[in-house]
């Protein structure tokens, strides 16, 4: 147990990157052990990550666990610090869930121009990037996390990527780092502006704790408003938030299968992550102020996103347009700053990484069957390829929102939190903004439908009627998926075992915005009369 | 006449002169006479030993350096004219273990191009006396004597493959700028000895530090003695030596001009700026605002455009020393936090561009070009010089987790804490840069790992063990400042302030 509050989260965290530095040694010839030694190393990862899950004391879930508190940059008031709490759990769990499946689906479908060694290592740092952002507790280890994630992403895209591998791989590390740009700069200036709420001394810490809990004490409003702005662009282009969300059609129709799925499973989280774990409970009065905005980029992100998905001939690039109206739907949730509305983040965020990366899957495995994904050309997936296509409906089901499934619980909350968003904030303006969420819904579940009805049903296209290459789902796809359909429905049925970890940790992380002169009375009875307490 | 000349000579009393603290430049000096002497002695059999002989010296040199650091006294000789603390320490060992590099890098490079051998190093070792120097100089002569005695060495090397036309312009107009540069600098410093009747540094900045409106005479000398050094630096508008120099100059001595020459500028300017005129932050900081906005903004977009990688690497550094740049612009404000940012990015600028060199000249070895369209491919025949190349690439785009993220760092970190609106906007300008630039770094990246090789040549990379060693050496530090930045950290918390008692 010592072992574990010490070591448990440096040990998940960089399990991954040493697993990549040891097949550094092994030579390029042996796929085979590379492969093994890579599935084996997320596997060493889940294990440990189930242990830090099975430790996790859940009566404690609002405060973080783990705890690492060390030296690292002195120079500039910058520590290693980790932890894990409620808000972070799911997403790890999450992050080291869905990397063994993307391993297991690599194990007979490598990516031309091959080289497995390099594309399965690059794999393992992304890993260490995403899972130590979910646990560092200070803002320049995020920061490094955070960017340490961009290479790997990058030369997966730039390599074993698509047609236009160059330009979505450039455009995504552009887009980015112009984000993370000026969001460093917004943590510098929080760096040198917090104040202790109490003493008013000036901090001086990148401390994530300490920095929740002055909660932009003594910085002025506008200064207040500045610094969320920087942070509103590295976390909203990340997100991707619309109008900054061009990069992510390109990025992920570019991308190789494995790609996508951990693009669209744990990488988006990234930004909306740092939005309720950064900007909102470190900055509440700006996070009031911005909030209409962040609602009404999101609503735009619902509708934008679907209707790009029902003009799309490309299965691919519809579901990477339905990850924009998606991730609307979390943002429309974090924007109400209610307990509700972010618990209904969360979950949609783990919603949206299981559904959407499960839909990458099968786009890559049709794309490996027919060589083509203009959606014109497939159809009759059910006669040729029965449970192919029954996954792909079922997914299509859970994405659309369908009580029931996991989907639903990400959705339906988050219109619902927009009923009554929390004090301060304009209460007509989010109500407009649930109509127009509504509507979205309602979009989804056409575009959706119909993106089944054109693939699915009806009978095989000509050229693809006898094809020998269409064959049904296969055994590591099997092993790859199964685990995803099952979480699926868990949550569908049981949303409890998402809500209960992580509604400690966000009531937490709002208590500062509770103690708002007039602000956040609201969220409180809100939490009381939706959430029943 | 005579006898009384005599008579004052024989009343001269030499000044008490603390050999330790002089030891790093009495050991170069040295191992250049005995380089010269290996020449003189055993003609051409002394070839095949004189890059050991400057490599093994400059690592000697190191010694005395080292000792001093663990010393850790400040000593300060001829009335204050010359000092060693922590910050000249600091930037010797970086002009010697620059230096080091930039011989492993030569070795093969001037024995294979046929070079004069023993001349070479002769010259790049009295460059390097005249950095260490420098990195020690508080007063106006002795700076002005170190910064000649490192540049004329440096005209003639960048002209050192003397039957090629760009090397002879390179040398010529590497020459000519420098020159043009020393009298503004020369104009400058008379300017401010006129004021301060002095030419100590500490005198001066009492003579001109004094509140109140500065004269005529003080605002002139200052912008002079800035706009010299924005030569040696070679920041916009006073850059347009450096591509032409870069290209035609032999890569190592590149690789040297790059790094090393252009930290002594830094030195030599932030030797005058904390020490002489610190407090005069009206007149230089709106002058280096604008220097340094222009030399990242001018020298990214002008990098895009590049197809040669020697040329872009210059404007690169253009851009760098725009970043470097930066926190002098608010160094009245927060003096200590801008020395510190601009020595800590000096430090690993000097490893992660180094690095960068060394690559190329790995590469040009097998393609025989500097085309950036020469680096395609060479994922698949070279994957460690690939892999290197990135690591060096991403650092200077300032991607963590390689060095130069923490540089930046450094530089945004000053920018913000001096806490007015100029720092915030020049903190904001650096953070788009940093973006334009990824481009064209990432674009090589992208060559190097998604591009087919040229004619399908597929013959691997030979690399030399001084190429290997150097590679080694430059990879391994900026990988290390970019995971444990404290190291760098430790090493860059310097001060010039104590001189002056602030």
């Amino acid at each position: 147990m010592d072992f574990l509050n010490d070591w448990g989260l440096t040990l998940v965290t960089f399990l991954p990157l040493a697993g990549a530095l040891v097949m550094m040694a092994i030579p390029k010839e042996e796929e085979k052990v590379l492969k093994q030694a890579a599935l084996l190393t997320s596997l060493a990862t889940l294990a440990a990550g189930i242990w830090l899950l099975v430790e996790f004391d859940y009566d404690r879930a609002g405060s973080l666990q783990y705890v690492v508190d060390k030296n690292w940059i002195e120079v500039i008031g910058s520590g290693y610090t980790l932890g894990l709490d409620g808000m972070s759990l799911p997403l790890l769990a999450l992050t080291v869930l869905v990397m063994p499946l993307v391993f297991i689906y690599s194990w007979d479908h490598i990516p031309s121009p091959g080289n497995a060694k390099a594309f399965l290592a690059l794999m393992l740092i992304l890993e260490t990037g995403m899972i130590g952002t979910f646990v560092a507790q200070d803002l320049i280890l995020f920061f490094v996390f955070f960017e340490v994630v961009l290479l790997p992403m990058f030369f997966m895209i730039a390599v074993w990527g698509g047609e236009d591998r160059r330009y979505a791989s450039l455009k995504f590390f552009l887009y980015t780092m112009f984000g993370s740009a000026l969001m460093l700069l917004g943590f510098l200036a929080l760096f040198f502006l917090s104040k202790d709420p109490v003493t008013g001394e000036l901090l001086r810490t990148f401390d994530m704790r300490v920095l929740t809990d002055a909660a932009g004490a003594g910085i002025v409003r506008s200064s207040q408003l500045l610094i969320f702005g920087g942070m509103f662009l590295g976390f909203g282009v990340k997100v991707p938030l619309f109008p900054f969300h061009t990069w992510l059609p390109d990025a992920h129709t570019q991308a190789p299968t494995q790609g996508s799925v951990i693009l669209a499973a744990v990488l988006l989280k990234l930004g909306t992550y740092g939005f309720i774990r950064i900007a909102i409970p470190m900055l509440p009065e700006a996070a009031e102020a911005w909030a209409p905005w962040i609602g009404l980029f999101a609503v735009i992100g619902i509708i934008y996103g679907a209707l790009g998905c029902l003009a799309q001939t490309d299965m691919k690039r519809l579901i990477a347009f339905s990850s924009v109206a998606h991730m609307g739907f979390v943002m429309l949730g974090i924007a109400t700053l209610t307990d509700f509305g972010i618990n209904a983040a969360i979950f949609g965020m783990v919603a949206h990484g299981l559904i959407t990366g499960m839909l990458f899957f099968i786009a890559g495995s049709v794309k490996e069957r027919y060589h083509t994904l203009e959606i014109k050309r497939l159809g009759g997936m059910l006669l040729q390829a029965p449970r192919l296509g029954w996954i792909l409906g079922f997914t299509s089901m859970a994405s659309l929102g369908l009580p029931g499934l996991a989907g639903f619980w990400g959705e339906f909350p988050a219109i619902l939190a927009a009923y009554q968003p929390a004090n301060g904030i304009p209460e007509e303006t989010f109500r407009g903004y649930m109509v127009v969420a509504a509507i979205g819904t309602v979009l989804a579940a056409g575009y959706l439908l119909w993106l089944l009805q054109r693939t699915a049903m009806g009978e095989p296209s000509e050229e693809f009627a006898n094809d020998p290459h269409i064959t049904d789902v296969n055994r590591f796809e099997w092993i790859a998926w199964s685990p995803i359909l099952f979480l699926i429905v868990l949550f569908g049925v049981a949303p409890g075992l998402i809500f209960d970890v992580t509604d400690p940790a966000v009531v937490e992380s709002l208590n500062n915005c509770l103690q708002l002169p007039d602000g956040c009375e609201g969220v409180a009875a809100a939490t009381t009369a939706m959430f029943g307490g | 006449m005579l006898a009384q000349l005599a008579q004052q000579t024989e009343s001269f009393v030499r000044p008490a002169i603390d050999w330790h603290a002089v030891a790093p430049e009495l050991t170069l000096l040295a191992v250049g006479a005995l380089v010269t002497l290996l020449d003189i002695v055993f003609l051409e059999r002394g070839r095949r030993f004189t890059s050991a002989v400057a490599a093994v010296g400059l690592l000697i040199t190191m010694v005395p350096i080292v000792t001093l650091a663990l010393d850790g006294n400040d000593r300060s000789l001829f009335s204050g004219a010359f000092v060693v603390d922590n910050y000249a320490l600091v930037m010797k060992a970086l002009f010697v273990l620059s230096a080091y590099v930039v011989v492993l890098l030569s070795a093969n490079y001037v024995a294979e191009g046929d070079y004069w051998e023993n001349e070479y190093y002769g010259l790049v070792l009295s460059s390097v006396l005249g950095m260490v120097l420098m990195a020690s100089a508080r007063d106006l002569i002795t700076v002005f004597v170190a910064l000649e005695l490192l540049s004329i060495p440096a005209y003639m090397l960048a002209s050192w493959r003397k039957r090629d036309l760009k090397s002879n312009e390179a040398g010529i107009k590497y020459y000519l700028m420098g020159v043009f540069a020393s009298a503004i600098l020369l104009y400058g410093m008379s300017l401010l000895y006129g004021s301060a009747g002095s030419t100590l540094l500490t005198d001066i900045n009492s003579a001109v530090g004094a509140s109140g409106a500065p004269s005529a005479v003080v605002v002139l000398g200052i912008v002079f003695v800035v706009v010299g050094f924005g030569f040696k630096v070679s920041a916009v508008p006073f850059h347009t030596w450096a591509p032409d120099t870069y290209e035609g100059a032999p890569t190592p001595v590149t690789a040297f001009l790059s790094v090393a020459s252009k930290a002594a500028g830094f030195v030599a300017l932030m030797n005058l700026l904390f020490v002489g005129f610190v407090e005069r932050g009206d007149i230089y900081e709106p002058l280096l605002w604008v220097l340094a906005a222009l030399s990242m903004t001018v020298g990214n977009l002008i990098a895009l455009r590049q197809t040669n990688i020697v040329r872009m690497l210059a404007y690169s550094g253009v851009a760098q020393a725009g970043y470097m740049l930066a926190p002098l612009a608010v160094a009245s404000s927060v003096p200590d936090t801008a020395l510190s940012a601009t020595v800590t990015y000096l430090v690993i600028y000097a490893a992660m561009n180094l690095g960068a060199f060394v690559v190329v000249m790995a590469v040009a070895r097998k393609t025989r070009s500097a085309e950036i369209s020469s680096f395609n491919g060479l994922f698949s025949y070279a994957p460690g010089l690939a892999v290197a190349m990135s690591l060096f690439l991403f650092a200077l785009a300032g991607i963590p987790p390689f060095g130069g993220w923490f540089a930046k760092f450094r530089v945004m970190e000053a920018v913000i804490e001096a806490e007015t609106t100029s720092g915030l906007v020049l903190g904001v300008v650096v953070a788009v840069n940093s973006v334009i630039a990824l481009y064209y770094y990432a674009r090589i990246g992208l060559g190097m790992w998604a591009n087919d090789a040229p004619d399908g040549d597929l013959t691997p990379v030979r690399l030399p063990f001084s190429l290997a060693s150097a590679l080694i050496l430059t990879g391994g530090v900026t990988l290390v400042f970019g995971v444990l930045p404290q190291l760098v950290g430790d090493l860059t918390q310097v001060s010039l302030l104590s001189g002056i008692g602030g």
